[in-house]
């Protein structure tokens, strides 16, 4: 079965907790686990929250999330067309910042690597970023934290 | 926001909001390290028992005011973790550089300790 929906809202901090929830309750039609909803809501507010600091900076824009279901796979998408970012790979480094005034800890990028199945960055200067994020629901029975940034413990 | 501040004999106690984002982060930054200079604080204590979700945000706010207070030779802990803060703090290596204790400590009590409230 497949399944879409996306939403479009401005690129202001509260809007991060509207963005998590609206995926989690999108993808409750999978029954996942709630450490599965954690996983998601955790790299979401991730990829928004980055959207917002970095892509936007002090400057207004809009944020497009949208969440595709594809069988039991969701592929989640947050873009912006803010300033882009020229060193994709430099900035996915763990603990590499921009903003370490901002107390940022430069773990967003591995947050999504750890809590997500496959993470793919686009981004070109002046054009915008887009992450797209997928997760297969329901890849373990149990539900306990097991399968998630082995190489972290 | 629900956020508590606690201040009693040097220690200030943190109840944490129910989510730790970019967002909360930010507030908390600003309102903590104001009243950790006006007070003085030599202990702060981080309370996660009302918190169901903290990202990275959360955590560079953390390591913040570990260095805060690292700076006057003050001591950080963490406490009341559920089992995703636990998650949080492990995958972030945040568990080797705050004590997390699972009780209140003496010193810091819980809920009606009688200190400043604001």
């Amino acid at each position: 079965m497949k399944n879409e929906m996306w939403v479009e809202f401005d690129a202001k901090s509260v809007n991060e907790g509207f963005a998590r929830v609206t995926v989690a309750a999108f993808l409750t039609q999978l029954d996942p686990t709630l450490d599965e909803i954690s996983d998601v809501k955790t790299a979401v507010s991730e990829a928004v929250t980055n959207a917002i600091i970095h892509g936007y900076e002090k400057e207004e824009g809009k944020v497009r999330l949208s969440c595709a279901l594809d069988g039991d796979t969701a592929v989640i998408t947050v873009e912006d067309q803010g300033t882009g970012m020229e060193d994709v790979r430099k900035a996915m480094e763990p603990f590499y910042t921009t903003k370490p005034e901002l107390e940022r800890s430069g773990m967003g990028f591995s947050f999504m690597e750890a809590f997500m199945d496959e993470i793919q960055v686009e981004s070109e200067i002046g054009i915008g970023t887009r992450v797209t994020l997928k997760k297969k629901i329901g890849a373990k029975e149990d539900g306990n934290w097991d399968g998630c940034g082995d190489s972290s413990y | 926001m629900e956020c508590k501040y606690q201040l009693k004999d040097g220690c200030m106690r943190i109840s944490l909001p129910r989510e730790v984002d970019h967002h909360y982060a930010e507030q908390l930054r600003k309102e903590a390290d104001l009243l950790i200079g006006a007070y003085r604080v030599r202990r702060l204590v981080f309370d996660f028992a009302g918190t169901e979700f903290m990202d990275s945000s959360g955590i560079g706010m953390l390591i913040g005011r570990c260095r805060h207070m690292g700076y006057s030779g003050g001591e950080v802990s963490a406490e009341h973790l559920n089992e995703r803060i636990q998650k949080i703090f492990v995958v972030s290596g945040l568990h080797k550089m705050i004590k997390v204790t699972s009780e209140p400590q003496e010193n810091g009590q819980r809920e009606k300790g009688g200190g400043k409230e604001r």
